[in-house]
């Protein structure tokens, strides 16, 4: 084959082998232009822009005006932005260790048993696929808080009193919580269920030759192979519970009383309403260091364990 | 083939007898119920009659279309077609793009692919939500091009019109064509774009599918960007009409079920008939990091 491509180019005379080198190198920077020019514009000028912004104080028609780091000193100190920045660490922590929870164990459960069982596992699915905004349209119609609410008639069952649910300042951010592990749920399951696949058989008979119980199978046997999965879940869920927006903007938009404010609806109202596009943009940069700081954390403790 | 106890961490599917099944099938029907449960209570209920907004049927109460011809009223179609127009160019765009950048990545070697690759996984690293504010500056003024996107389609379409991952999965795929049909189409004397619409592009089909359910599920998802895009409500998009339908008086718990319904039908829809090709790219995806 190589050969054949060498006796054609020597066929070519040397100045349109000369013109065809000369178009090469420009052929992959002409398929890469569009994705290229689209992340510079949509993606890379605004993170910079933001990133300059987080170090002004801008103003629209007044010119913008340099502050260092007034912008961050001020979402540090400020009460709403340190109580946001609470709720997102502990809707972040919550929802990835339920899902996590959930998902393991119902994975567990129908592994084997309902592996083919089709309508199961698409049912129990669709929590993932649907929109987010029209998931908590329906969460927030389940929550309603008289007794008549559906969640509540549930547990009136159970005879719990009804809940207030979304409209408490004790129960808003739980709330939302729960409905984030419903959604999560589902995802863990389908991934760890495809882990449970690769879990070496042969470890398992062995370890019921030497006489370990199903629990001591699990945990030394089934868990340690889960292990490089449960740390990419991980990542992912607390990443996505700490940027969290539409959840919260769709269900209570922060409320009851700044109760479920989190850092993003926060930064929306920050730079949509009243304008302060420079603090926004510092809880922006915050934001994107905590989630970096997180993931390179993960990576390098799965380093260290894989080594 | 008998289930063997060693089959499965807990070895359950070994387990026989009337206890045994009886708990299995609480435990599906658990699942089922709660997972998919919420789901099926807006379809019976954005069809059924009762108008009280407090509780959720989960068992139809008669069959009307009211609440449907009612959302026509309330413009609901009108932002069902625009979430349509963004979704279909959205998709088509993003398509694309993934598979044109793609192809430069797995079949090409030039200086600066290490960077331009760096570049695709910074992209993914960049959560979408933290650049809505200077994104919203950008499009209402694009810089070099003077072009105002606010309240265009355009500006709900060309932010997604690249995505590291359709990329990403593209370029894996593509780096398993067999480069022996590629150097036979070029002897033959066929172009750049001839080799990659006639090879190359056919032979990606799976993985075609794959970025397509994905992508058709990360466009039909956006939440912010419309937000930040549409501030005449002429561009909104159904999801974010939702919450507008909500707060308006004059629109009854009905009509906001119905729009609901009619928000997150395509997606289920999309999944359903692609089911395969997501769950590949979830496993692939997820087990790649």
């Amino acid at each position: 084959m190589s050969m054949t491509l060498v006796r054609e180019e020597k066929r070519l005379s040397p100045h349109r082998r000369q013109a065809r080198r000369r178009g090469r190198w420009l052929v992959p920077w002409l398929f890469l232009a569009p994705a290229l020019i689209l992340f510079l514009y949509f993606k890379f000028i605004p993170m910079f822009e933001n990133l300059r912004m987080s170090f002004f104080k801008v103003q629209t028609f007044l010119g913008d005006e340099f502050v260092g780091l007034d912008n961050y000193r001020r979402i540090m100190t400020d009460d709403a932005f340190v109580s946001a920045m609470w709720h997102s660490v502990v809707l972040a922590v919550g929802t990835t260790v339920g899902s996590l929870v959930l998902g393991l164990v119902l994975a567990l459960l129908i592994e084997g048993t309902a592996r083919h069982l089709w309508f199961v596992r698409t049912a129990a699915f669709l929590p993932v696929v649907v929109t987010m905004a029209a998931v908590a349209e329906i969460w927030r119609i389940m929550y309603h808080p008289a007794e008549s609410g559906l969640i509540n008639s549930i547990i009136g069952f159970l005879t719990i009193d009804p809940q207030p649910f979304l409209s408490s300042e004790d129960s808003s951010l739980l709330s939302i919580m729960g409905m984030m592990i419903w959604r999560g749920t589902p995802y863990d399951m389908m991934i760890f269920l495809a882990g449970l696949v690769g879990v070496d058989r042969t470890l398992y008979e062995a370890a019921a030759v030497d006489g370990a119980s199903t629990w001591q199978r699990l945990w030394h046997i089934t868990l340690p192979a889960l292990r490089p999965v449960f740390w990419i879940l991980a990542t992912l869920a607390a990443i996505r519970g700490l940027r969290v927006f539409v959840e919260v903007y769709v269900l209570t938009n922060g409320g009851p009383n700044g109760s479920s404010e989190v850092l993003m609806t926060l930064i929306y109202k920050m730079g949509f309403q009243s304008n302060e596009l420079g603090v926004a943009a510092a809880g922006c940069i915050v934001l994107f260091a905590a989630t970096l700081v997180l993931t390179i954390m993960v990576q390098l403790m799965r380093r260290r364990q894989a080594s | 083939m008998t289930p063997h106890r060693f089959d499965s961490a807990l070895g359950l599917e070994a387990r026989r007898g009337p206890v045994a099944t009886v708990l299995k099938l609480l435990l599906y029907a658990g699942m089922i119920l709660v997972f998919a449960g919420p789901l099926w209570g807006l379809l019976v209920s954005a069809f059924g009659q009762t108008l009280d907004p407090t509780s959720f049927a989960l068992w139809p109460d008669g069959f009307t279309l009211e609440n449907f011809a009612q959302a026509g009223d309330k413009n609901v179609y009108g932002y069902l077609f625009n979430s349509f127009v963004v979704v279909g160019f959205g998709l088509l765009l993003q398509m694309l793009v993934s598979v044109f950048a793609a192809y430069a990545l797995a079949r090409k070697k030039f200086r600066g692919m290490t960077v331009v690759m760096l570049i695709m996984l910074a992209t993914m690293m960049l959560p979408e939500e933290i650049i809505a504010i200077p994104l919203s500056l950008v499009l209402a003024d694009m810089p070099l091009l003077d072009v105002r996107l606010i309240d265009t389609y355009a500006g709900m379409i060309l932010p997604v019109g690249a995505w590291g991952f359709s990329i990403l999965v593209m370029t894996e795929f593509m780096k398993e064509v067999p480069v022996e049909l590629e150097e036979a189409a070029r002897i033959d004397g066929a172009g750049e774009l001839r080799t990659f619409f006639t090879i190359i592009l056919p032979l990606c089909r799976p993985a075609l599918g794959v970025i397509g359910v994905f992508g058709f599920t990360m466009i039909w998802d956006q939440y912010l960007l419309p937000l930040i895009v549409a501030n005449d409500p002429g561009y909104y998009t159904l999801p974010i009409a939702l919450r507008s339908l909500r707060s308006d008086e004059e629109v009854g718990i009905g009509v906001l079920l119905a729009a609901t319904l009619l928000a997150l039908l395509p997606s289920i829809i999309a999944f359903l008939a692609f089911q395969r090709q997501f769950m590949r790219g979830l496993t692939s995806g997820a087990v790649k990091g």
